[in-house]
């Protein structure tokens, strides 16, 4: 697979190194669509090609939205880009988050730093429905106050009378009048019916391990509790073999993963 | 003309004659011959090209060459390459890159030579029948493999040698070749140097139009048939492929692997002679320009830190977690992904292992102490 | 109007709590309030009461030369603020300011633990209670210093 040309249309800064680009299709000019949960392999011309989940909304295909954190070499040069400029884009990959599957229950959308990006297509799809499901709860987990992403959107979800947003840093300034500490106190606290709840969880892989052990000491089924992990990629088809996770490939059985399918690998340390 | 399905004798003239025949029709033929020490695969003209009076002597960690007897062109196991260098090549490259003012413009090469293998083991038609699976049969196909095996003629050898740590009977994969060849050759050796030769598609019994031939008759076929009787007889080694899979997914944290990773230098060579191994890596270069830019497709090794990199170090830190990662994919996790094993019990791992890992010594150590049902924190039941 | 026993059997902290062990609880109980801004307790002071949060957020703070105050942790409604009154010298290691309007029960901190050494039973049903909370401090602050979402080195 070959990457085809996309043009980077905005760039909006959403934290000292975090950057949301939306990008269009070059002169094939098709519509992108993606699953929530899916990601793309993003080429930066003569650097590198590095995986990112897709974070925009599933339902404007035309526009093809990107959170990059700057940590290395190709990520850093995504994020130095400018509008007009070019990149390479392969995908969609991977599973996706179970959005019809979670209708008729509550969703608890738990999100650690960056995690709250490959979660956002999912949000996007259920507030489009918000209707067919119970109470939709964000419990979102960042750094510090200046590290939240998304900010006006937060903001703007919280406005709507039908989300539970609850949000925790582990590091305070001296402006921050929200809560301090990590986020399973605040699964420990939130609202759902762990009988009726499917928790969608993504972020640092200690965060999500945690995070479990949380949501399970509330009762909430190791079935209806979904992951997305993350391991070296470098074709995202399943040729390259550096994805594996035990007998997965998070290229193509991930990122998206059911909790009791990979339970037992999952505590293996070094898998 | 001959059919598929035909079984007809030929001498080592016929040999020479089909090797020409390949040739000249556009053929790269590559097959075993001598070359520093070991048999390797390279490109070969003639019959007088192959190993002749040549054998093997292979152990955990060692690999000698010895004179037979006679005038024996096959008469060895396997050498540290496997058939994956010319389908899955250890360097490719994948695409071509150039910046213009709108950007760039990605350019893919298509080129391949098309290869007629000649001697190609059981293990190994088993081992490229499992590469086909990763390659082709999967949601994605990798279109330089297809174009490859797709015009790749394969001219299989029954195993008349078994190989010191060879186990192929305990894999079902030999040594007897069963199929996923053109032509497929045993060696007779008594007293005579003959082949018997079995036609095994239209493309075989077309390369046949030149070769002379006689049909092969009750006693030729005995003798094929003995000649892989007795090689069966004479494994090296075996593995007890007993629910292999639930043993190995059971045991990840069993004390063996410690012992292992005491003696295992993740040299990675396992990796580079397994005939299965599959992994690869990208690199993306430019040129001093910056303006032309490459992605070449390199083999790689999970043996490597880079491997399991990731968020600023390696999952698979320690040297147990990545011996750990090899074997319980080659025996066990490869069965879940491509519903087959990965090993084909060639023994190429065991006898180029500086230091002589032997999976199937390591697999029967934890079977001996399976910790069948682990109560939480507390003690193993008897398997 | 609810009596203390009725406000402090209706706390999580105290759920399940005996009533006669709640008579005597509520013994030691009063109620109070405070503005967004206010502290309820301070580094150094003398640790003489606990607090049960009905209403409102508490920053758990450290003064740090130089810097606004930091706060380490926030607690809210249904937990607690304050365990060094268990523990001698029973004095405060941190502060604890109101972010908004808090209202909670105060604990006479000498009176409970009078309470406590006179019935053991009474004593052990609180260390019960306390020592989760202190437990799942020890495991969030943890996590903090685990930085988790940090850049990685």
């Amino acid at each position: 697979m070959v990457p085809r040309p996309f043009r980077i249309i905005s760039r909006h800064r959403e934290t000292r190194d975090t950057i949301t680009l939306a990008l269009m299709p070059g002169p094939d000019g098709q519509a992108f669509s993606f699953e929530p949960g899916q990601f793309n392999m993003l080429y930066l011309f003569g650097v590198g090609e590095i995986p990112v989940s897709i974070s925009g909304d599933p339902a404007s295909p035309r526009r093809l939205v990107h959170t990059v954190r700057a940590v290395g070499a190709t990520s850093a040069g995504l994020c130095g880009l400018a509008r007009g400029d070019m990149i390479g884009v392969r995908g969609p990959f991977g599973t996706a988050w179970p959005v019809a599957d979670a209708l008729g229950s509550d969703v608890v959308f738990v999100a650690g730093g960056l995690g709250l990006a490959p979660l956002r297509p999912a949000i996007y799809q259920v507030l489009s429905e918000r209707k067919r499901y119970g109470r939709v709860f964000l419990l979102y987990g960042a750094r510090g106050p200046q590290d939240i992403l998304y900010r006006a959107e937060l903001e703007r979800w919280r406005r709507r009378l039908d989300v539970d947003i609850d949000i925790t840093v582990d590091h305070a300034t001296g402006d921050w009048h929200g809560s301090v500490g990590v986020v399973t106190e605040i699964v420990k606290r939130a609202g759902f019916d762990p009988d009726h709840a499917v928790a969608m969880i993504c972020g640092p892989e200690i965060m999500m391990r945690f995070t479990m052990a949380a949501l399970q000491d509330r009762g909430v089924a190791t079935e209806q509790i979904y992951v997305s992990m993350e391991r070296n990629m470098k074709c995202a088809i399943g040729f390259c073999g550096h994805c594996q996770f035990g007998p997965s490939f998070i290229c193509k059985d991930g990122p998206v993963m059911r909790f009791d399918r990979i339970e037992n690998v999952f505590s293996v340390r070094e898998v | 003309m001959l059919d598929t399905g035909d079984k007809v004798v030929i001498d080592r003239d016929g040999l020479g004659q089909l090797l020409a025949a390949l040739a000249a029709d556009g053929y790269r033929v590559v097959g075993p011959t001598v070359r520093d020490r070991a048999i390797v695969y390279d490109d070969i003209a003639s019959p007088a090209d192959l190993p002749e009076g040549w054998t093997d002597r292979q152990d955990g960690g060692k690999y000698e060459l010895e004179r037979r007897g006679d005038r024996a062109l096959f008469g060895y196991a396997v050498g540290p390459h496997s058939w994956k260098q010319f389908l899955h090549p250890p360097m490719v490259r994948l695409w071509r890159a150039e910046r213009n003012a709108k950007g760039f413009e990605i350019e893919v090469d298509s080129d391949a030579p098309k290869f007629a293998f000649i001697g190609v083991r059981s293990c190994e038609l088993h081992a490229i029948r499992i590469q086909d699976k990763v390659f082709l049969e999967g949601p994605a196909v990798d279109p330089h493999y297809r174009v490859r095996r797709d015009s790749a003629f394969v001219v299989a050898v029954s195993c008349g040698e078994a190989g010191g740590t060879c186990f192929c009977v305990s894999m079902g994969t030999g040594p007897g070749v069963d199929g996923g060849f053109d032509l497929a050759l045993t060696e007779l050796l008594d007293g005579r140097q003959d082949f018997v030769l079995e036609v095994g598609t239209a493309a075989g019994a077309a390369m046949m139009a030149e070769v002379s031939a006689r049909p092969a008759g009750a006693d030729d076929l005995a003798a094929a048939d003995a000649v892989v009787a007795r090689t069966a007889q004479r494994m090296g080694r075996t593995m007890d492929t007993e629910d292999i899979k639930g043993l190995l997914q059971r045991n990840l944290e069993h004390p063996r692997w410690d012992d292992v990773a005491a003696r295992c230098l993740t040299c990675g060579n396992c990796t580079m002679v397994c005939p299965t191994c599959f992994c690869t890596t990208v690199e993306d270069v430019t040129d001093l320009s910056g303006d032309k830019a490459e992605r070449v497709r390199l083999w790689d090794s999970c043996f490597t830190m880079d491997f399991s990199y990731i968020h600023g170090g390696s999952v698979r830190h320690t040297g147990r977690s990545r011996y750990r990662q090899w074997m319980t994919h080659k025996l066990a996790s490869w069965i879940d992904q491509f519903g087959t094993s990965g090993c084909v019990g060639c023994g190429r791992c065991i006898t180029w292992c500086p230091v002589g890992i032997d999976i199937t010594e390591e697999t029967r150590a934890i079977r001996e102490t399976d910790t069948k049902q682990k109560r939480k924190g507390g003690a193993d039941e008897d398997a | 109007m609810k009596t203390l026993d009725q406000i402090l059997a209706e706390h999580p902290f105290f759920a399940g709590l005996e009533p006669r062990y709640l008579a005597l609880v509520a013994g030691c109980a009063k109620n109070l309030h405070f503005e967004a801004g206010e502290y309820l307790i301070r580094e150094g002071e003398s640790a003489d009461q606990f607090f049960v949060i009905r209403h409102g957020k508490v920053a758990v703070e450290v003064h740090v030369p130089g810097r606004p105050p930091v706060t380490v942790q926030t607690v809210g409604e249904g937990e607690i603020v304050g365990a060094s009154w268990l523990l001698p010298p029973y004095r405060w290691a941190y502060d604890a300011k109101a972010i908004d309007f808090v209202r909670a029960t105060a604990l006479d901190a000498k009176c409970l633990r009078e309470k406590c050494e006179e019935d053991h039973d009474l004593g052990y049903d609180l260390m019960k209670r306390f020592l989760p909370v202190v437990v799942s401090r020890l495991h969030t602050t943890r996590m903090q210093l685990l930085d988790v979402y940090g850049s990685p080195r």
